[in-house]
């Protein structure tokens, strides 16, 4: 290893002012060598993000640093003049975050916004300018970088978008750069290419990177070191192989089993109870001492050292402490105890919601009389069946039209043909009342708990809704008791009735939107990425709620997401989209464990795994997906199929039967 | 809030004059030809048109006129405009297309011109000038109440809503109206502003109030000819003007920051 | 963007129709009768009947609709019922003062709001950005005709340095154009500085900050560009508040322009008149949208270059 490049000393943020501050960095110390990529892993809220501007001197108006030493190559930083800071920034370290679709100037081309560094720092004018500007644009793997040089960023897609933030980073061939969050807003199979991208240039360039991330996966794929950051403060600090081996502290811990997976799945979750403490207040104990099942009196008033654990690596936590006879017994085993009862399998269960052929076409209408020039074809004869009491899964990328699908079932869009038959009657045809009536059957729980419920109405109205439109529940009386029935039911208190959205954290605000369906006692519940908002440990109450939902209530449910890991967890069958078809379905064993289309075997292989060097190989895909206004000839797949064929590039393959229950399209499959 | 109370205490004031004015002792038409153009330093008060009326009067019984045209023309462009605007926005298709057009062509009359244009060929008169006012007026209301709906509609409580099986008048009424309601307001409160200049103005291009009747707009009017013997008669009714269209703006602008209604209103004069 | 031009020159186009439409319908959807109200109620029967044919009215509506767009495609808007000039050529006579001030006015509102707005929102909550708001709203609260007349007072009563009304020479445009100017600073500049203040909070100035560039470099090339952009399209609206203000301020200087001779007419009961002033100002702020929207496709790449990615 290396001589250290950067150290931090006990850092201290503070935003806002008075003793209402918030302190989302409070006391954090590090280093980073030259190198080696130094991963800051935490769930949103935890503090890394700010601790990354605070290396820069890039906070926010009202934030600013309180205390502590940033050093580079031993020198100073907040000892620094603003105008000295600027030497710094972009030249020795560079940043690129999290929104590439927001990170750049909208109005500049991609070319000038690099060449701004390199005249900046490396003093470069002229054609020497434009040759480095597209050297740079080549190194982070930008096709025909001569031509996309005077591009804007409307121009490319969100993948690329990153690599010019990435290209922007390096112009100043910096010695640390640090990535926040860089390919969170990414779909997997671009977050892949753009992994591979950094881990490329890191070698070539000799970089030392600090990855911020709430991804362990990332962390596996990437990181020589992991720190944990928790409410303002590095808990835990450990090679990368050591920490996935052997995570020490409570928190760590329960963030590797608060992870769904395939092997979780006939059991619950271990959920890490309530939520981070807000950071505006001191703290007497321990700050992970409320939701830590190992916790003791010690730990409520006495707040833990800094424990060694070996070389680079220690802990934040009384449990260390040789000094300390630990008051708890060995690690509680919740998920022992609370095993839901796994519903009885009907494998010959009638299908409660068949989907025919399904298609929902957007036109495309230009000019003033509103021509139809075009359609988008979001879905494109999507047919599906979902039995009662299983959960389908429906797994693509942003684009390929998963949420339309779900949309188009509720006769939330009307789709443009095909037919949806729910318990035998024919939803596209049903209209006005009848189809109000018939919307008791289905419900739908969204992505975004935030704006899924009015901000002006109180949380007992919100889930009394449905019951006043469909005219159930009884009286008011009836369904007030019914309200605080169901609140309870969900893990909330009947008192919150009387509360407003805004005073709940996401998590309790999925569990709302949950209890409102509910109330109309539904059949089918589409989920459109219910978790995907979620930190993982509340994700993880969320998939445990909605799992001991199906088994007490017989609720059958379309799983819409794009999160492998949710689906190995709780799907029965899987269906796999890609441009608004459905390239591959079976029950879960089979498509993730044999899966047979190449778009599924990339997909699943684009994901990052949590055993680092695991040695599996990764089938990199190439390009962007395509624009559902204009697919591609043949298989919609070919252009970025590693394994296409000439017939490919003809015909839309028919489906293949590869056992009763698993099918797929690819003309490769016999 | 202390800031405020300067406004307060001026549109407050504004509002009681014009509620109490016919029980004043005041004669804003009580002609005396002794007195034509007296000034307020030789005569006390705010001195004396030029038919020797009482200027301070005059000014306190325009609060009157200002006042009622205001709240009027606001009241009968705001209401059928949010109805037609929040209409069309939900229900889409052709009626929406047709909005558009018609709210299109309205919007294509530059400010206060359509509003002349229509005083001028209702001729004069306090109803024709509100009706003038407001048939300008609603198309505002009807594009920012078409351009919310259009966005709220999009919000996924309330897509949840019509999953759920609500009504239409139910999901207007309660999840759409009600997260309309601060920019509406705080455009009604910009809305008064500008009435008070346009009926002014009207009055001013002598489209407006007839005399005798006092309005702030017809004293300018007529005061400009007196400019240099005698600028209390425009000084006065001007002074009286600006403080109150100061004053609703002022509660305009507080009303936006606290309702946080970012650039929803826009930032728009009806008036010259 | 040669199809979204001819989209936007077609949807021009409907909007001109409608606008020729309604003000040929000004004087019919008028309650009474328009001969009556042009040449009054004691006129003699065979007035009326010869107005009427004059203008006529004998004919079906729908005729009379045709007949009036045909015209004004041929620039023909009729006769004055006042002096029997031809309403076009009264138009072009008057057109350009008009043109002068709105000019002249726009001109001031540049130089004030522009540096105004950008001043308040650099220095956010300090004095300046005190000063300018206050300005501002002063600005938006005082109407014209009222500051016409103090302008008058001031400079050409009290100080003597500038004409009081009348166009005579580039002094005479000076205060017309400030009293017409001001309101619309006073919006631009708050504009300005609210949409400055939104792009500076954008992460793409975290990023310029981030490349260690100097603030002004940040503010100037990130942040005023992008703050421009829907300043530009206000400006466009905003210049029909100029135009309708232009006939409440011709009138107070006498300044013989469209605006003057709309109140003229309307004052002589001359509708066609009144009909082509209308007419002339209302298309003249379409076509200004138009441009303004012509000059925003320019700016902006992602109109400029279509949808992409």
């Amino acid at each position: 290893m290396g001589e250290k490049l950067l150290e931090v000393f006990d850092l201290r943020t503070r935003i806002g002012r008075g003793p209402r501050a918030v302190r989302p960095v409070d006391g954090v110390s590090f280093h980073i060598r030259r190198g080696e990529t130094f991963a800051l892993l935490g769930e949103s809220g935890c503090g890394k993000s700010m601790t990354a501007l605070s290396l820069l001197r890039l906070l926010p108006p009202a934030g600013r640093i309180a205390g502590g030493r940033v050093e580079l190559d031993g020198e100073n930083l907040l000892a620094l003049t603003e105008r000295g800071m600027r030497s710094v920034r972009g030249n020795r370290i560079a940043m690129i975050f999290q929104e590439p679709m927001t990170s750049l100037n909208p109005v500049m081309t991609i070319g000038s916004q690099i060449g701004e560094v390199l005249e900046l720092h490396k003093g470069l004018r002229g054609d020497a300018l434009r040759e480095k500007t597209v050297e740079l644009l080549d190194a982070v793997g930008i096709p025909d970088a001569a031509r996309r040089h005077g591009e804007y960023p409307h121009q490319l897609s969100g993948g690329m978008k990153q690599r010019v933030m990435i290209a922007i980073a390096l112009a100043g061939e910096p010695d640390l750069l640090i990535a926040d969050e860089p390919t969170t807003a990414l779909d997997v199979t671009i977050q892949a290419q753009v992994l591979d991208l950094l881990r490329d240039l890191q070698k070539r360039y000799g970089m030392a990177v600090l990855l911020i991330t709430h991804d362990l996966g990332v962390v596996a794929q990437m990181a020589d070191r992991v720190a944990v950051m928790y409410a303002g403060q590095i808990v835990e600090q450990a090679p990368a192989r050591r920490f996935f081996d052997t995570p020490q502290h409570p928190y760590s811990r329960r963030l590797f089993q608060a992870l769904p997976d395939s092997s979780k799945r006939d059991r619950p979750l271990t959920v890490i109870p309530g939520s981070v403490p807000p950071l505006d207040r001191d703290f007497t104990g321990c700050r992970f001492a409320e939701r830590c099942d190992r916790a003791w009196l010690h730990c409520r008033t006495q707040a833990p050292g800094w424990f060694d654990t070996g070389a680079d690596a220690g802990v934040l936590c009384h449990l260390f402490d040789p000094g300390l006879v630990p008051e708890t017994a060995p690690e509680a085993t919740q998920e022992a105890g609370a095993a839901s009862p796994e519903a009885p399998a009907e494998s010959g269960s009638q299908p409660l919601l068949v989907v025919d052929g399904l298609q929902v076409h957007f036109p495309i209408q230009r000019g003033l009389f509103k021509r139809t020039v075009g359609h988008v074809k979001a879905v494109d004869g999507v047919s599906l069946d979902i039995p009662t009491r299983r959960t389908v899964a429906l797994v693509g990328e942003s684009g390929c039209g998963k949420t339309t699908v779900g949309k188009g079932i509720l006769q939330l869009i009307r789709p443009t043909g095909g037919s949806v038959r729910f318990d035998g009657d024919e939803l596209t045809r049903l209209r006005g009342e009848r189809l109000r009536k018939r919307r008791a059957d289905f419900q739908i729980i969204f992505q975004d708990p935030f704006s899924s419920m009015n901000p002006r109405m109180q949380v007992g109205d919100i889930i009394e809704e449905g019951m006043v439109a469909q005219r159930i529940g009884g009286d008011r009386a009836q369904r007030r008791a019914r309200v605080e029935a169901l609140l309870q039911q969900v893990g909330l208190r009947p008192e919150h009735a009387g509360r407003y959205p805004h005073e709940f954290s996401g998590g309790q605000r999925q569990r709302i939107c949950i209890a409102r369906t509910l109330a109309v006692n539904p059949k089918l519940i589409v989920c459109d990425e219910p978790t995907s908002a979620l930190d993982v440990s509340v994700q993880a109450q969320i998939l445990n709620l909605l799992k001991d939902l199906q088994a007490s209530l017989g609720l059958a449910y379309l799983f819409i997401t794009h999160d492998i890991s949710v689906v190995a967890y709780l799907a029965d069958r899987v269906a796999v989209m890609y441009l608004g078809r459905i390239v591959e379905e079976g029950s879960v064993d089979e498509v993730l464990e044999d899966a047979r289309h190449p778009y599924t075997q990339a997909l699943l292989s684009a994901v990052p795994d949590i055993e680092p060097d695991s040695g599996r190989a990764i089938i990199r895909l190439q390009g962007d997906m395509p624009s559902p206004a204009n697919p591609p000839a043949g298989c919609h797949f070919h252009p970025r199929c590693p394994k296409a064929r000439d017939e490919c590039r003809r015909a839309y393959p028919p489906e293949t039967a590869l056992s009763p229950t698993h099918k797929a399209r690819c003309f490769l499959l016999p | 809030m202390r800031r405020l109370l300067p406004a307060l205490l001026v549109v407050a004031g504004w509002a009681l004059l014009a509620l109490l004015v016919g029980r004043l002792p005041l004669e804003p038409d009580r002609i005396d030809l002794e007195r034509i153009l007296l000034s307020p330093l030789a005569a006390g008060g705010l001195g004396f048109d030029d038919l020797g009326r009482p200027v301070l009067d005059r000014v306190l019984t325009g609060a009157r006129t200002s006042f009622l045209v205001a709240f009027g023309v606001v009241a009968l462009s705001a209401v059928p405009g949010v109805l037609a605007g929040s209409l069309a926005g939900y229900l889409g298709g052709r009626l929406d297309a047709g909005m558009v057009l018609v709210m299109d062509v309205f919007l294509a009359f530059p400010g206060i011109l359509l509003a002349i244009a229509l005083a001028g060929l209702l001729g004069p008169g306090i109803d024709n000038l509100v009706l003038a006012l407001a048939t300008v007026g609603w198309v505002g209301y009807a594009r920012l109440a078409r351009a919310q709906v259009l966005s709220l509609r999009q919000r996924e409580h309330v897509v949840a809503a019509r999953a759920l099986g609500s009504r239409a008048p139910r999901i207007l009424l309660r999840h759409l109206l009600p997260l309309m309601s601060a920019p509406l307001v705080v455009e009604a409160t910009f809305g008064i502003a500008g009435v008070v200049i346009a009926e002014a103005g009207l009055s001013f291009l002598g489209l407006g109030v007839q005399p005798p009747e006092a309005s702030w707009g017809s004293m300018i009017r007529d005061g400009v000819r007196y400019l240099l013997v005698a600028p209390h008669l425009v000084l006065a009714p001007g002074a009286a003007l600006f403080a109150v269209v100061l004053a609703v703006n002022l509660l305009g602008d507080a009303l936006r920051d606290r309702l946080d209604v970012r650039s929803g209103a826009r930032e728009r004069r009806t008036a010259a | 963007m040669r199809a979204w031009l001819l989209t936007r020159l077609l949807s021009a186009a409907w909007v001109v129709l409608g606008v020729a439409s309604l003000v040929f319908l000004l004087i019919h959807l008028v309650p009474g009768d328009p001969v009556e109200m042009m040449l009054g109620e004691s006129a003699a029967a065979a007035d009326r009947q010869a107005l009427r044919e004059t203008l006529g009215l004998e004919r079906p509506l729908l005729a009379q609709w045709l007949g009036f767009l045909g015209g004004a495609l041929r620039g023909d808007l009729g006769q004055s019922l006042y002096n029997q000039q031809p309403v076009t050529a009264l138009l072009l006579e008057h057109l350009p003062a008009t043109v002068e001030l709105a000019a002249a006015a726009l001109l001031v509102t540049l130089l004030v709001a522009l540096p105004l707005g950008v001043l308040a929102a650099l220095r956010r909550g300090s004095g300046w950005d005190t000063g300018a708001m206050g300005f501002s709203l002063l600005g938006v609260s005082i109407p014209n005709f009222w500051l016409g007349p103090l302008l008058v007072l001031l400079f050409s009563l009290w100080l003597g340095w500038l004409p009081v009304s009348g166009r005579d020479g580039i002094a005479s445009v000076i205060l017309p154009a400030l009293t017409l100017g001001t309101g619309l600073a006073a919006v631009l500049s708050r504009m300005v500085r609210s949409s400055l203040l939104e792009v500076l909070g954008e992460d793409f100035i975290r990023t310029a900050r981030a490349k260690g560039l100097a603030p002004l470099t940040v503010t100037l090339r990130h942040g005023l560009g992008n703050a421009l952009l829907p300043v530009l399209t206000l400006l466009g609206l905003q210049l029909g508040a100029l135009l309708g203000g232009a006939v409440v301020t011709e009138t107070v200087f006498n300044w013989p322009g469209i605006g003057l001779l709309t109140i003229e007419a309307i004052q002589r009961r001359d509708y066609p008149v009144v009909q082509g002033c209308v007419l002339l100002i209302a298309l003249g702020y379409v076509a200004v949208n138009l441009l303004t929207d012509l000059l925003y496709a320019r700016a902006d790449p992602r109109v400029r270059l279509g949808g992409g990615a």
